[in-house]
């Protein structure tokens, strides 16, 4: 056959982009998180500021190697939460895009509007409706703070079927549901990973700081507290690093999730 | 417009008595906005397509050629004027999936596979995986592209992604293919490639084609007859007819002496120049 002959494809899959990363892109960035870490130890040990000023990152090291075990399990807590509000507020926001599509120029504006409003302050009152021995309160608190970047992520995937899909859909007389089904929503898909990217360290901070308003004593949040009006500086600062490598977590995973559902997506 | 006038039938097809033409666009007129800001994008267009034959659009940009390969694919409405397909109003003949279509983009799925692409139409009418599935395999063979069923677009040429939107179109065997400059976006070596492959597939298939393009030796390679359109209105200037069957050129036509008259025709009527030009060219 004629055709064979051009028939030599190029591979233009997307891969995850760790295949370009060079030596140089890991190590600087690595070699200069050591020197400040390096700059921020003498300078402690040279002018004996006290710890409850500023602990040294060895004492804080300290910390986390000797309370490895409670700063795990309030991780765990504090991730449970922040997860379960990530699902939540996921299928919220998405699902509300897509009820709202029609009216979408209208609800952007009220939906931008409520993200200004500091969700978290709505913490202590959402304890006084949901009582303050259960952790409904910091889910919801996490799950109303996901479903903003989702849901405004997910109506702009919504927009991005192109003329020529919907042409070709409307000269397949495809139904209503088979539009949705076989181009909206794969078209949409990314989209609504990229939204649960960028609110997966949303969700991880809304579930902490929703911690220091009350609720049962467990989490990340309450620990820091807790460590810092027993003056126990280093051990708070301890809890800090864990809700950091916390919060990596989720973003590290949900980044994966994105480029694995945009994979074959060209770029936006 | 007298020239129209003496092309009131196409020319004899295939088909016989029994079959309707492909397409018959009547008195058609289709006017875009309202009021002030009216545009008319096409004014009294009258076009017959017989079953079987190979009829390209050609004209400036905004001379409305898109405008009425979308009446026809019911894309969009006509203002004024009838549009008939195959003997159907056009609605009916896309509800009953009578054309297939190819546009400049691929417009192919980026998350499916090659043979996936191009089942869809059938997937989208409930046809069964097994009758699906030989029918793809047959149409891949048909636009040599069999090795890349399993291929996602994004890994194929921009040429290569063209047939697989061809292959679509064919899908459900449909009698017309509305083509709307597919090969607009390919190189030159490319174009002509795939314009000796598109001659062979419509003999293979025996579709009647409605082809939209820019390149006056494209739509002359490739067509029975060339309407030359001009803009504001949108309307047709005259019909060439091709000498041959377009079923049977082969790249010796490109440097024939009747290919290179008719090219001559269709630039004269593009430029505006005098029909006299080009003697003989609208008689049959």
């Amino acid at each position: 056959m004629s055709v064979v002959a051009e028939a030599t494809a190029k591979d233009t899959r997307a891969r995850l982009p760790i295949g370009d990363l060079r030596v140089s892109t890991v190590l600087a960035p690595i070699a200069f998180g050591v020197a400040v870490l390096g700059l921020w130890e003498l300078g402690v040990q040279a002018s004996g500021v006290e710890p409850f000023i500023v602990p040294a990152p060895s004492d804080i090291w300290r910390e986390v190697l000797d309370s490895s075990d409670s700063i795990a399990k309030g991780a765990r807590v504090t991730g449970t939460n922040a997860l379960v509000g990530l699902a939540i507020g996921g299928v919220l926001g998405a699902l509300v895009a897509h009820a709202v599509r029609v009216v979408d120029q209208m609800t952007v504006p009220v939906v931008a509007a409520a993200s200004v409003v500091p969700i978290v302050a709505l913490a202590p009152a959402l304890y006084r409706m949901y009582g303050g021995q259960y952790d409904t309160t910091r889910m919801l608190v996490a799950a109303l703070s996901v479903s903003v970047p989702v849901y405004l992520n997910t109506l702009r995937g919504l927009r991005q079927v192109t003329a020529v899909h919907r042409d070709l859909m409307t000269a397949s007389s495809a139904r209503p549901w088979q539009v949705a089904r076989v181009v909206t929503l794969p078209t949409a898909t990314p989209y609504v990973f990229t939204g649960l990217r960028i609110a997966s360290s949303l969700a991880v901070i809304s579930a902490l700081v929703a911690e220091y308003f009350g609720g049962p004593v467990s989490g990340l949040g309450k620990s820091i507290t807790t460590s810092v009006s027993s003056s126990n500086y280093p051990l708070a600062w301890a809890y800090v690093v864990g809700s950091i490598v916390l919060g990596l977590v989720f973003y590290v995973v949900t980044l994966l999730l994105d480029l694995w559902f945009s994979r074959h997506h060209p770029e936006p | 417009m007298t020239d129209l006038e003496k092309h009131p039938t196409p020319p004899a097809s295939t088909g016989g008595f029994a079959t309707p033409p492909a397409i018959e666009v009547r008195a058609v007129e289709r006017v875009f906005g309202k009021r002030r800001k009216q545009v008319v994008a096409l004014a009294a267009v009258d076009l017959t397509v017989a079953a079987g034959e190979f009829v390209s659009l050609i004209g400036p940009s905004g001379c409305g050629k898109s405008t009425l390969l979308r009446l026809v694919a019911d894309l969009d409405t006509p203002t004024a004027g009838d549009v008939a397909v195959f003997g159907k109003p056009a609605r009916q003949a896309r509800a009953d999936q009578d054309y297939g279509i190819a546009f400049q983009q691929a417009g192919l799925l980026p998350w499916r596979t090659v043979a996936a692409n191009v089942g869809l139409p059938l997937e989208l009418h409930g046809a069964s995986g097994s009758e699906r599935k030989a029918r793809v395999a047959e149409l891949l063979e048909l636009v040599g592209l069999a090795d890349f069923a399993r291929s996602r677009p994004d890994q194929l040429s921009g040429g290569m992604q063209q047939r697989v939107a061809i292959a679509r179109a064919l899908a459900e065997r449909p009698r017309l293919l509305l083509m709307d400059e597919p090969f607009g976006a390919l190189d030159e070596i490319t174009r002509e490639r795939m314009q000796n492959e598109l001659v062979r597939i419509c003999r293979e298939t025996g579709a009647a084609v409605l082809f939209v393009t820019h390149s006056i030796p494209e739509a002359v390679f490739l067509s029975d007859r060339v309407v030359v359109m001009s803009a504001r209105p949108g309307r047709i200037v005259d019909i060439v007819d091709v000498p041959g069957s377009s079923h049977h050129r082969t790249d010796d036509v490109r440097d024939d002496a009747g290919f290179f008259h008719a090219v001559a025709t269709v630039r004269g009527h593009l430029h505006g120049a005098p029909t006299d030009a080009a003697p003989g060219s609208d008689t049959r």
